[in-house]
C-alpha cells in the first residue's frame, strides 16, 4: 500500500446516503473511495426487513435489505468506486489529509473532495436501572435478530410508537418473541397507522401518554414499571404498572453522528427538528468547510429513502466541483432537489423542513 | 435463542466454532459477531462498569456505544458488537478500564 492515497472524492460511511453518493459521483467520472467500518456495506439497510413506502424512484416495495444489496452491487460493478469495508475513518485534518484504521493499520488518505455520510446514533432515556443488561436500542435488537438470527429474550417492552419502535415490534412478533405492549410518551402514535395497525391486530397493545417510571433486575432485565403522562408531560402518581420483561428496546429517536464534522472544523448549530447538533451546509450539501460535503442522517435525521436522494446530490455536486458532468450535473441537482422536497411535503417532513431552514438562516422565508 | 424459522429471511450461517467465555466453552458460527454467539448462548452481562460495577450489556450492536467492552485474547475494551467469533478465542468479562499488556 502507499503512503499516501489518493482519490478524487472520498465517502465516509457506507450506508444509504454514502453508497448514493458513490454511485452518483462515479456516474459522472469521478473516482471515488467508501470507506466503511462495517464488515458489509448497507448501513441499517442490512438490517430492515420491512417494505418501503414513497416514490418507485426511492425503491419504494421493495424491503430495505434488498435496496443494501442493490446499492451495493451498483457501486462494486463500477470499475471508478473502490470500497473498503472494516475501515473506521479517524480524523480529518487541516491539509486535507484524512485519516483511517484498517487491519489495525494506521492509513492516510488525500482526496480532493470529502462526503461525510456517517448516519446517527440511537438516543437513549432517563429512568432508574436504565443501564440493566436486557435495555436495547431497537435498531440494536433489530442487528441481532434480522443479521445474526438470535431472538434478544423472550418478552420485550418496546419503548416508543415511532416507525421505528412499530416496525421493530413487528419484526420481533416474526421471530416468534412476544411483545407485552409498545408505550409511547406523546398523546398520539408517531408512526404511520398503517404499521401500528400490524402490530394491534396481533393483540400487542399500543399505550400513548405512558412511559418508563423504573426497570429492575438483578443483572439482568427482570422488568419494568411504567406509568402514565397527564397532558402536561407529568407522571400520574397510582397509574403504575409493573410489566415482567426481560426485554425493552428503547426506540426514542436517534442523534446524528457528526464528531468527523466536528473535528473538521465545520460550523455546527443545534437544530432540534434535525435531532441535535447538524453541520450548517448549503443547498447542495456543502459544509462551511470548502469541499466537505455531508448527506443522509448527520446532516439531520429523517429517513433512508431521503438519504439516498440526498447521497446522490452531494455526489453529483462534489463530482461537478472538481469539473466532471458540466451539461449533466445541473439537471440532475434539480431533479434531486425536487426529490427531497416532494419527500418532504407530508407531514413527518414538514419539522425537517422547519429544521432545514433554521440550519440554512432562513427562518421565516418561504420554501 | 436462535431462529430458526423466518417468513423473510434465511439464515446462513458460517462454520460451527468454539470459543471461549470466562473460561468455559460456547458454540457459535464464522461470521458473526462475539455478541451475537453470547446472546445466543443466553449470556447477556458482558461486563461491569469501572466505578460503580453495575453490570454492563449490549445496547447498540454497531460499534458505537461501547457498552460492550470485553477482553478478547488478552486485549481489553474490544466491542464484541462488532468483532467477530474466532475458533479458540478466549473472551473474558472486563473488570474495570483494562490495562494493555
Amino acid at each position: 500500500m502507499p503512503e499516501m492515497k489518493q482519490t478524487e472524492i472520498l465517502v465516509v460511511g457506507g450506508g444509504p446516503a454514502g453508497l448514493c453518493a458513490a454511485a452518483a459521483a462515479a456516474q459522472l467520472g469521478a473516482s471515488v473511495l467508501i470507506l466503511e467500518r462495517d464488515s458489509k456495506p448497507g448501513g441499517q439497510l442490512v438490517k430492515q426487513t420491512h417494505k418501503f413506502f414513497g416514490s418507485k424512484k426511492q425503491y419504494a416495495g421493495d424491503r430495505g435489505i434488498h435496496i443494501g444489496d442493490f446499492l451495493l452491487e451498483q457501486v462494486e460493478t463500477n470499475p471508478k468506486v473502490e470500497v473498503w469495508p472494516d475501515t473506521t475513518c479517524l480524523g480529518i485534518y487541516e491539509d486535507g489529509v484524512v485519516t483511517a484504521e484498517k487491519d489495525n493499520k494506521h492509513i492516510k488518505i488525500k482526496p480532493e473532495r470529502v462526503i461525510v455520510a456517517t448516519g446517527a446514533a440511537e438516543k437513549a432515556l432517563m429512568f432508574p436501572n436504565n443501564d440493566l443488561p436486557g435495555i436495547y436500542g431497537a435498531g440494536a435488537v433489530q442487528t441481532l435478530m434480522n443479521v445474526a438470527g438470535v431472538v434478544p429474550g423472550k418478552r420485550v417492552l418496546m419503548v416508543g410508537a415511532g416507525n421505528i419502535g412499530l416496525i421493530v415490534s413487528y419484526q420481533l412478533l416474526q421471530a416468534g418473541v412476544e411483545v407485552a405492549a409498545v408505550i409511547e410518551a406523546a398523546p398520539k402514535i408517531g408512526g404511520y397507522l398503517v404499521h401500528a395497525s400490524k402490530i394491534r391486530r396481533a393483540g400487542v397493545p399500543i399505550l400513548t401518554s405512558h412511559t418508563v417510571k423504573e426497570a429492575y433486575g438483578d443483572k439482568t432485565l427482570e422488568g419494568a414499571v411504567i406509568w402514565q403522562l397527564d397532558e402536561n408531560w407529568q407522571p400520574i402518581p397510582g397509574t403504575e404498572q409493573d410489566i415482567k420483561v426481560d426485554v425493552m428496546c428503547l426506540a426514542v429517536g436517534l442523534s446524528p453522528l457528526t464528531e468527523l464534522c466536528w473535528q473538521a472544523g465545520c460550523q455546527m448549530k443545534y437544530v432540534a427538528e434535525l435531532s441535535g447538533h447538524v453541520p450548517v451546509r448549503n443547498e447542495y450539501l456543502e459544509t462551511t468547510r470548502p469541499g466537505l460535503y455531508v448527506a443522509g442522517d448527520v446532516s439531520g435525521v429523517e429517513e433512508a429513502s431521503s438519504a439516498m436522494v440526498e447521497g446522490r446530490l452531494a455526489g453529483v455536486s462534489a463530482a461537478l466541483s472538481l469539473g466532471y458532468g458540466k451539461d449533466t450535473a445541473p439537471q440532475l441537482q434539480a431533479e434531486a432537489l425536487a426529490e427531497l422536497n416532494e419527500l418532504r411535503s407530508g407531514p413527518a417532513g414538514e419539522k425537517t423542513m422547519k429544521g432545514i431552514l433554521k440550519l440554512m438562516g432562513k427562518e421565516g422565508a418561504a420554501c | 435463542m436462535r431462529i430458526v424459522e423466518h417468513p423473510i429471511l434465511k439464515f446462513q450461517r458460517g462454520e460451527k466454532v468454539t470459543f471461549f467465555f470466562d473460561g468455559q466453552p460456547v458454540n457459535g458460527y464464522t461470521g458473526e459477531t462475539i455478541a451475537a454467539a453470547l446472546h445466543a448462548a443466553g449470556i447477556r452481562v458482558l461486563g461491569h462498569s469501572p466505578e460503580l460495577h453495575r453490570p454492563r450489556g449490549l445496547f447498540c450492536a454497531i460499534g458505537n456505544c461501547s457498552s460492550c467492552l470485553m477482553v478478547v485474547n488478552g486485549e481489553p475494551n474490544v466491542r464484541v458488537c462488532v468483532e467477530k467469533v474466532q475458533p479458540g478465542m478466549q473472551v473474558e468479562t472486563q473488570k474495570g478500564k483494562g490495562c494493555l499488556r
